[in-house]
C-alpha cells in the first residue's frame, strides 16, 4: 500500500508527511507535481506549503497542475485522498472538496496549536477515531477560514474555539463519500510527544488503514 | 475584468480597511470591498468573442465560483 504524497513548486510539508507515514508504517513516495500515472499508487496526499506560490489565490493554479487529473481519477474511484492546510485550498479550488478558503477573519496569520472535536467518523481522516474524542494538532495558516455559501460540506473535524472564523467551526471536511477529505491543521506536525502532541497520529492512521480498506 | 467577491461572502481585508479609514476619522464609511482588476490583452478581431473567451478564462481560473462574480469589459 502506497501513498503518493504531491509536491508542488513551493509546497514545504512533503517531507514531514512521508517521514510521518513512515514512522507510523505506511510507505510514501513524493511525487512531483508534473507526473501524470500515479497507478502505482493506492492513496495520495496534498501537503502544505505555498503551491504555485499562492499566487491569484490559494490552490488556483495548482488546480491545473498535470498531476491533478490523477488525484481526480482516485478521488472519483473511491481512493483516499488527504489534502492537508494548502492541500485543503487545493481541493476545494479542483471542486473536490465543497466550499473555499478564504483569509483568517482576523487577518492574522495563525501558529498555535489548536483542539478540534471529531464530528464525524465515517471519514479517511477519521475511522480509527471516536465522534466525540478531542484532538490537539498544530494550526499554520492564513488562509484557513473555510466558508461554504452551499452549506453542502460534511464536517470532520471541528475547532473548539474557531480561531479563523471558519464556517460551522470546520478544521476539516470531508466529501460525500468521505474519501475525500481536507485538514486545515498539520496532523504530521503533532504524531510524537517531543513535538508537542502525537494526537496527529491517529488522524494518519486513519488514512493508512483506508488504503487497505478500500 | 473586475472580480469581486459576492456580498454574502466576508472579505476580511475589506473589514480590516474599512477599520484603518474609520480610525483616520472617515467614519462615514463602510461596505469596504477588495475587489480585484485583471488587465490582459487578446489578439481577436470580434470582440463578442473576445468577451466569450475572456468569460470562460474568469470561470476556469481568474474568478473561483464558490466566491466571485466577474464582469468583462472589452476595449480595442
Amino acid at each position: 500500500m502506497r501513498t503518493a504524497v504531491v509536491v508542488f513548486p513551493g509546497t514545504n510539508c512533503e517531507h514531514d508527511v512521508v517521514y510521518a507515514l513512515d514512522s507510523l508504517g505506511g510507505e510514501a513516495d513524493l511525487v512531483w507535481h508534473r507526473e501524470t500515472d500515479l497507478a502505482d499508487f493506492d492513496g495520495v496526499i496534498l501537503p502544505g506549503g505555498f503551491a504555485h506560490g499562492d499566487y491569484l489565490r490559494t490552490g488556483a493554479i495548482a488546480r491545473f497542475s498535470p498531476v491533478m487529473s490523477e488525484v481526480r481519477r482516485m478521488a472519483e474511484s473511491g481512493a483516499p485522498v488527504l489534502g492537508i492546510c494548502n492541500g485543503f485550498q487545493v481541493l476545494c479550488e479542483a471542486e473536490l472538496l465543497p466550499g473555499a478558503l478564504i483569509a483568517n477573519r482576523d487577518l492574522s496569520f495563525i501558529c498555535r496549536f489548536v483542539d478540534v472535536e471529531v464530528i464525524d467518523s465515517e471519514t479517511v481522516l477519521t475511522r480509527l477515531a471516536t465522534k466525540g474524542d478531542r484532538i490537539r494538532i498544530p494550526l499554520n495558516s492564513y488562509e484557513g477560514n473555510w466558508v461554504d455559501p452551499s452549506a453542502s460540506g460534511r464536517v470532520v473535524l471541528r475547532y473548539l474555539d474557531d480561531p479563523n472564523g471558519s464556517h460551522s467551526g470546520a478544521a476539516a471536511v470531508a466529501s460525500d463519500r468521505g474519501n475525500v477529505a481536507g485538514v486545515m491543521p498539520h496532523p504530521e506536525r503533532g504524531i510524537e510527544d517531543v513535538l508537542g502532541s502525537s494526537d496527529g497520529q491517529i488522524l494518519l492512521e486513519s488514512f493508512l488503514q483506508s488504503l487497505v480498506a478500500v | 475584468m473586475t472580480i469581486n467577491r459576492r456580498p454574502e461572502i466576508a472579505d476580511p481585508e475589506g473589514t480590516t480597511v474599512e477599520r484603518a479609514l474609520h480610525d483616520l476619522g472617515y467614519s462615514g464609511t463602510s461596505d469596504v470591498r477588495m475587489d480585484r482588476v485583471v488587465h490582459l490583452n487578446v489578439i481577436g478581431d470580434d470582440p463578442a468573442t473576445v468577451q466569450a473567451q475572456v468569460e470562460e478564462m474568469c470561470r476556469r481560473l481568474l474568478a473561483n465560483p464558490v466566491l466571485e462574480d466577474f464582469e468583462v469589459e472589452v476595449s480595442e
